[in-house]
């Protein structure tokens, strides 16, 4: 275990961007988010970013391939791939989990080349919380916020920030940085009062109920009808969900070309499943279904019981009509309201 | 390393005009090679940057060495372009995807009865051809095949006279009667309800979801077991991969667990195709 002053974060930050581009949360126009670190940014006092780090992985937009179509040929171009380390600091427990998810998806063969490439050349940083908000979930997911992995850890306390390498690349990291040594016990009570806390978060889930084996059941239960009535289609709960991982490709003509694009996309959205032939999802019934399905019973299926969720309580902010996957999991796992 | 979104460029060195909205496109590799190889009922995507991309069933047999042909309808974006271009014309291809007909295994030594309904037949010719190609290999070959009209019926020399040499029988249908068609009139999955196949046969169909729809119904009451139907899904896809998330389908992704699926499988499945 190694430490340094809490004033002399900055100094810190500072010492990490000389081994590779820092990103941190950090407050812009009073939201936190992942930003690129220079001198000034401080680490935001808010518990989590309001996009998820899943950005850092998956961005909102990226270029795949160029192509020039010029007199009846056609070149195609490789866009970039991530070629330059960077560190993520500030990492939470169930961001950190969100990334397991999508690397069972985009890492699964064949892979996702994009992807992949930023995933190795990421250092990650994260942080343990003790001080969880009311809309956080993550023990739900058996996610131990208290003490997250990923190449470091770091313990904020009172006085110091804390940090343990938990990996050979992490190792390398902490050598290079400004710190004093420091030992395990500076933060058992940091803790044992951070684990009491968690264990008692107001939202409580039991999820035992989404099985495969119950898909069907769960896919035809009435509940859908009700719970997604004043569902608006906006995706706002997919876009802010670090687990969320649908993505549309499309063309974009260039002055000398066209460049092909991915963007995210959304189960929420009428289009998504929209073809010439016909709609499979004619309502927003069978696409708000579809995304909590997914996340429960789908996914789960396909990753050893993994849910698809990992309980950061994004959607519970942000949907406009306070819908989200804590509802709609007591719903229909027959649990009462709390 | 090429990210398996990256396509190659391609070049359609043969077009055949089928009927009045299908063409039959044959693509090679820059280097006048077959592309890749592949099984019957797999797909591949071919684009037009600047136009789209779009997923579309191989219609040649792997048998078939010089080149991958494509039978595509006109119905949207990409097919547009595709119907307006010339021979030479590049475009780009990757695959191939899916899981594609059981040919060596589920199906050796089977007597197979096809049936499919106007541009069904596509992913089916494929298979019909590797089946003609290795023909010891199966039982009886039965061929049912429905369009709207005579000039809909896609490749009717080759249906007519080339697998007929093969030993396949082939039971043509059109919706409507029409001046100088003998063949039979009427839809198919009536067609397949009076030819009363025997239900040990396997059934391999493809067509219009409201066919496939009536015609199972009608081979259900003839007795057939889920087990010995295959089908295949068609949905809206983008990567082809299993990661955009479009063509998911309760645990399954159309894309490379499908587009082939026996019907007891099929049947678990949350009904959104
Ligand atoms: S569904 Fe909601 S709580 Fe679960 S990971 Fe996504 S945004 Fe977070
Ligand atoms: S559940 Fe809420 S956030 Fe998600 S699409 Fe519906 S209205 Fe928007
Ligand atoms: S087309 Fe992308 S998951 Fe199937």
């Amino acid at each position: 275990m190694k430490k340094i002053e809490k004033a002399r974060l900055p100094e810190l930050f500072a010492a990490l961007n000389e081994t590779a581009a820092l990103y941190l949360p950090a407050d812009r126009d009073g939201v936190a988010a992942f930003t690129r670190w220079q001198e000034g940014v401080t680490l935001t006092e808010k518990l989590n970013t309001v996009r998820s780090a899943k950005d850092l992985f998956f961005p909102q937009v990226e270029t795949l391939a160029n192509f020039k179509t010029q007199g009846g040929t056609i070149e195609i171009e490789d866009a970039a791939r991530q070629d330059e380390d960077f560190i993520v600091f500030g990492v939470r427990a169930c961001d950190l989990r969100s990334f397991e998810i999508l690397d069972r998806v985009f890492l699964a063969e064949p892979q996702d080349t994009f992807y992949k490439a930023r995933r190795e050349h990421a250092a990650i940083i994260t942080l343990a919380c003790n001080a969880p908000e009311e809309t956080c979930f993550c023990t739900a997911f058996s996610i131990d916020a208290a003490d997250p992995q990923g190449d470091v850890t770091a313990f904020l306390t009172d006085t110091a920030l804390c940090l343990r390498a938990n990996t050979e690349k992490g190792e390398n990291l902490l050598a290079k940085l400004p710190l004093s040594d420091g030992a395990e016990s500076e933060i058992a009570a940091w803790q044992k009062q951070a684990r009491e806390t968690l264990e008692k978060l107001p939202i409580q889930l039991d999820l035992s109920g989404f099985t495969g084996e119950r898909m069907m059941e769960l896919f035809n239960h009435p509940a859908w009808q009700p719970l997604s009535e004043a569902c608006l289609g906006c995706g706002t709960c997919t876009f802010v969900c670090p687990t969320c991982q649908c993505y549309d490709v499309k063309d974009f003509k260039t002055k000398d070309g066209v460049q092909r694009f991915r963007c995210w996309d959304s189960c929420m959205y009428s289009d998504f499943t929209m073809m010439s032939a016909g709609q499979p999802r004619p309502t927003q019934k069978e696409r708000f279904r579809q995304r909590f399905m997914h996340k429960l019973v789908y996914y789960p299926m396909n990753n050893e019981g993994i849910f698809s969720c990992v309980g950061c309580g994004r959607c519970l902010q942000k949907c406009p009509i306070h819908m989200n996957i804590v509802k709609v999991a007591k719903t229909l796992g027959g649990e009462r309201d709390a | 390393m090429r990210d398996p979104l990256i396509p190659v460029v391609g070049v359609v060195t043969k077009i055949q005009t089928d009927t009045p909205d299908v063409k039959t496109f044959s693509v090679v590799g820059t280097d006048g090679k077959k592309p890749f190889a592949h099984i019957p009922g797999q797909c591949a995507m071919l684009s037009m940057p600047g136009v789209g991309e779009a997923l579309f069933s191989i219609t040649s047999s792997p048998t078939q060495e010089d080149c991958l042909e494509f039978s595509i309808k006109k119905c949207g974006c990409v097919t547009d372009w595709l119907h307006s271009i010339t021979e030479g014309t590049q475009l780009t291809i990757r695959g191939p995807y899916g899981n594609g007909f059981p040919v060596d295994t589920d199906f050796r030594g089977k007597d197979l009865v096809f049936i499919a309904g106007g541009i069904g037949l596509a992913p089916l010719r494929s298979v019909i051809n590797y089946v003609r190609a290795n023909r010891a290999n199966y039982g009886a070959v039965d061929v049912v095949y429905g369009a709207r009209s005579r000039d809909d019926l896609v490749d009717y020399d080759e249906i007519t006279n080339d697998w007929a040499k093969d030993g396949i029988t082939v039971h043509l249908t059109i919706d409507r009667e029409q001046d100088g068609w003998e063949g039979h009139v009427g839809f198919v999955p009536n067609f397949v309800k009076e030819l009363a196949f025997d239900t040990s046969k396997t059934v391999i169909m493809c067509g219009p979801p409201i066919m496939i729809k009536f015609t199972l119904a009608g081979l259900m009451e003839l007795g057939f077991a889920k087990t010995n139907i295959y089908t295949t899904l068609e949905l809206r896809m983008k990567c082809a991969l299993g990661k955009c998330g479009r063509c998911n389908i309760g645990s399954k992704y159309v894309c490379k667990d499908g587009p082939v699926f026996r019907l007891d499988a099929l049947d678990e499945l949350p009904d959104e195709y």
